[in-house]
Formats: structure tokens, sequence, C-alpha cells
């Protein structure tokens, strides 16, 4: 397992490779596609994360020490970044969660292109990653 | 007239005008297509209140001195702006905050005195939410019941299920002129009519009106009417409430305090004049001033002008996003306004929004504060392009082609 600065260098070296900001985006999108289809019975307004206009449903559960993250957005783009957060963050243990710094969103320059709303959304969902972590410490 | 279009309307003249429109955003070009939010502000209104503050900031109504008289005087000049521009008296604008104060002033002064138990109230399926929670309030405070116009699903009014509505016991009907969400124009004069037949007072949103038509209150015949200085190229926190004077004579004060009364003893006070008993404490005194100086700067260019221009940008628009593969239109109505609203495939709007940004442009998306327009209409929301006459056909040609590409990322 890798530790978190790990994955998140890994992150920021492949948004390295774009100097077009769409070019960004469609890499989220795909990265969002690729995250497993969340179970139906935690689409419910229990595991919401209470973004602006797009909807985000988080569950976690322990499992060995560690902490598992599993999400889905009704945005394409929203799904992409919660995306990122579950590569960074699922897997690992709840301490590491809960006082990692995750430099890789400013790094990779998506929270000054991110509407306010937006990066509200995103503080949201990391807080809501990091209530887990503290509740399965 | 039509003839003279292209000559008096010079739209690079026009942007010229408009600072905030030079810049990039993100590197692109800033395209502005978010008027029905807010529009941008000339430099006619930008120095009006750079000027105020620069050599006649003063509270208004007080002083004997200097620029206390001058204060007064364009603070007074500027309601008489606007009472001609709505065909009105001055005792009959009233300076609010904005629509939502506009329609919550009429619910609680008029509402209050005058509608009870059992009684109606009539919006409209696509009224904005500020058109719809004051109703709410008053109704729940008298035990009165508010009464919904359906619409269809190209979003106008069933006409005939209004007609079906009005009765003895309608006693407000309230109604947007034009719709913020689908920019729908609704046959407010006739409603008017109609509802005067039951005796019913009838409140008309003008909020996306004003900047794009010309409203003549005595022509609708209207009783009350409410716009935000903000949308009709003004500032924040300015609007006005036009009411026939015999109403708001009848109305008790919605606030209390300085500027809106006669004299005041511990036995009684006694209430100012029309207009000054709505005007409760220092108003926004430059923000008066300067939506003043937007009215005569939408008249220099004239209404007539602006009208048949956005019309065109209307046309030209909803022709070249008809092109765009999968694109639905929201709101289909036989007379509308400069607005667009759209969907794209599944897409959410949202992910469209920050793409076009990303690529420069300006579009909201949402509900658009009308929720249960997009609850009638089976969706979330929709994306939408709204137009000032100080877009342009090109624009919209940036706009339909960065809406392909954003629409191939998120296919
Ligand atoms: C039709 C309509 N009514 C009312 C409002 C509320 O205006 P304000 O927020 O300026 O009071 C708006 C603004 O979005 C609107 O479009």
């Amino acid at each position: 397992m890798q530790s978190i600065p790990e994955i998140e260098q890994e992150i920021v070296n492949e948004f390295a490779l774009f100097d077009d900001q769409m070019d960004k985006y469609e890499y989220i999108i795909d990265i969002g596609k690729k995250l497993p289809a969340l179970d139906a019975r935690y689409m419910t307004d229990d595991f919401l994360v209470k973004g602006c206009q797009s909807k985000v449903w988080l569950h976690a559960y322990p499992k060995d020490g560690r902490i598992y993250f599993e999400a889905d957005s009704n945005t394409a783009i929203t799904k992409g970044i919660i995306a990122l957060l579950i590569r960074v963050l699922s897997g690992q243990k709840a301490a590491d969660v809960l006082s990692c710094p995750l430099t890789f969103i400013d790094s990779i320059q998506l929270r000054s292109h991110l509407s306010s709303q937006r990066s509200n959304g995103l503080t949201s969902m990391i807080q809501r990653m990091r209530a887990y972590a503290q509740a399965y410490l | 007239m039509k003839t003279n279009t292209a000559l008096v309307f010079d739209v690079s003249a026009i942007r010229n005008q408009f600072p905030i429109l030079h810049q990039q955003v993100n590197g692109k070009p800033l395209i502005y297509f978010d008027n029905a939010a807010t529009s941008q502000k000339p430099l006619a209104v930008i120095n009006t209140i750079k000027d105020y503050y620069e050599q006649y900031n003063s509270n208004i109504h007080r002083g004997a001195h200097y620029l206390a008289q001058l204060a007064t005087e364009r603070y007074e000049d500027a309601r008489h702006t606007i009472a001609s521009h709505l065909n009105a008296s001055e005792q009959e604008i009233n300076f609010v905050r904005g629509t939502t104060e506009a329609i919550n002033l009429v619910a609680t002064s008029y509402g209050r005195k005058f509608v009870s138990a059992g009684d109606e109230i009539i919006v409209t399926e696509m009224e904005h939410h500020s058109n719809i929670v004051p109703w709410q309030m008053l109704c729940e405070e008298k035990g009165a019941t508010l009464r919904v116009i359906p619409i269809t699903d190209s979003g106008e009014l069933i006409y005939e299920e209004y007609l079906k509505l009005l009765s003895e016991k309608t006693k407000i009907v309230s109604v947007a002129h034009t719709s913020n969400a689908l920019g729908t124009i609704h046959p407010v004069k006739e409603m008017i009519a109609d509802a005067h037949k039951y005796g019913a007072v009838v409140f008309v949103d003008g909020a996306q009106a004003l900047p794009h038509s010309k409203v003549d209150v005595q022509d609708l015949d209207c009783d009350f009417l409410g716009f935000s200085g903000h949308k009709v190229f003004a500032g924040t926190g300015i609007g006005v409430l036009y009411g026939k004077a015999h109403l708001l004579e009848a109305m008790n004060p919605y606030m209390g305090g300085g500027e809106m009364i006669k004299t005041v003893s511990f036995k009684g006070t006694t209430y100012n004049d029309l207009p000054y008993k709505f005007e409760a404490g220092t108003p926004h005194i430059e923000g008066g001033i300067s939506l003043g100086a937007a009215i005569n700067y939408i008249n220099q260019i004239g209404l007539d002008n602006i009208s048949s221009y956005e019309h065109e940008l209307l046309r030209y628009g909803t022709e070249q996003l008809a092109s765009v593969d999968d694109l639905r239109f929201v709101g289909t109505a036989e007379n509308k306004s400069s607005v667009i609203s759209f969907l794209v495939k599944n897409i959410h709007p949202y992910d469209i929004g920050v793409l076009l940004n990303e690529q420069g442009i300006a579009i909201r998306t949402g509900h658009h504060c009308c929720q249960p327009l997009m609850d009638r209409l089976g969706i979330e929301g929709t994306c939408r392009a709204s137009f000032a006459f100080y877009n342009t056909k090109q624009e919209i040609d940036v706009f339909v082609k960065a809406l392909q590409r954003a629409v191939k990322v998120l296919s």
C-alpha cells in the first residue's frame, strides 16, 4: 500500500502532463467514470454530502485496521473529484486520513479553477471523509 | 423605425461603456451570458456612484446645507425619471432594496390588512421563489389559500385554468411579467383585466421585464409592480415598488423609523406622505440616484432598439443551439425574452457550466430559484444563457463551439 503523500505525488505527476485545463477536466471525468458503482442502499439522504448543485453520496467502512471509501455523484466532474479523493484516502489508516494535509488538490490547480461553490463542495467531501475516519479511529 | 436600428445601434460603442466586459477569464475573453441573474453596469452608472461620493455625499431630506440639498435633489430627480419611465406619478414610486423587498412589502402591508381567512391568492407555477414564499407566509398567517396557475410543457400559462381559479375569493394575483427561468412573457395585461373583474389587485414582478422592454403601469393597469436595479444596469441593493396611490395610502407602513414619520410622540405617531411613508431610515441614496442614471442610459439607446436587437440575438442563439446534437430547449413559448434554457443529453447542467466557465463563458445552471417549475417539468435544473444588448452574435458563435467541446468532454 502506497502512503498518502506517495499517491498524491503520483496524481500531481499525471496532471503535470496537461497544460490545457479542459484536458485536465477530461481526465478527471474519465477517472470518475471508472469509479465502481455505489450500492443503491447508500444512495440515500443519510449518505449525502451537502454540496451545492451536485450531489455526492459517500460511504465508508473499516477493515483490518484501515478505512475504505466508496462514493457516487450525479455530476461527472464531482464524481471525478471524489474518485481522486478515494484513490488517495481509501485503504489508509484512519489516523493518517485525519492528519494528512492533502496538498495535491492545490498542486494540480483544481481549486483555483473550481467555483467557490464547488470548492465548498470539495471542502465538505473532505470533512465528511475525515469525520468517518474519526469515527473509525 | 426598424431600418434605423442598425444605424443607431452600434454594439461596439455600447460595449465600450461596460468596462467589465473587457477582460479575460481563464485565459479567454469573457462572454457574459448570465444577464438574467444580474446585469453589468455602464460607465454612466459607475461614474454616477463615483461622483456621488466624490462630490455630494450627504444625508437627504434633512439638512439645510448645500450638499444635503444637492443629494436630495438628485435623489428626487431619479424618482422623477423612474416615475416617467413607468408612466406613474412620483408619489407612487417607492425605493426599496429590490423585487424581493417589493413583494414582501406588499404581502405584509397590503396583505396583512386586506387578506383574511378563506381568501385566495393566485400565482403561477413558474414564479421565482421571491414571488411564492412571501405569499405562502401571508396565507399561513391569515388562513388564506395560495392557488397556482398551471403551465403547458412549452412553458406557457394555461389561461383557461387561470380564469377558473379567479373568483370573489381572489384577493391578490401575483405574476411575473417575464419568467427568469424560461423567458416566457406572460399576457399580464389581460390577466390584470380579468383579475379586476373580481376586485382582486395584481402585483406584477417586473424583474425580468424592465431590462428588455417598455413597461407602462397605466397601460397595464397593474396595481403594484416591483423591479430590481441590479438587473436593469444599476447597482445592487436598490429597486422600486410602484403602487397605485390610493392603495399605498390605504396600506400600513412596512417599517417604522426616521423619514417615514410626520410627527413622533409617545402618545402617537403620524406617518409621512407618500412615498416617504414606505422609506424608513436613511435610504440607499447613491443607489437610487444611479438607478435613475441607468434608466436614462437605456432610454438614450431606446428600448425599441434594445428589444429588436435582443430579439435577433434570441432568434440567432436559438437557431445556432438547435444545431448541437441532442440539445433540448426547456421553454419554447411563442412570446419570449432573450433567455434560452436548455439541456444536453442527460448531462448535468452543472458539468456544462463548469466547462463553459473554463472557456471564459458565464451562464447560469441550476433551478434558477424556480423549484416548483422544475418539479413541474420533471427536471432538476437547466443551463440558462440570457442575453443583454451588449452581447453579440460572435459571442453566441464562440459559446456554441465551447458548448460542443464541453459536451464532447462529458459524453
Ligand atoms: C422574476 C424574478 N423575480 C424576483 C427576483 C428577485 O430579485 P431580487 O433578488 O433582486 O430581489 C428575480 C431575480 O432573480 C427574478 O428573476
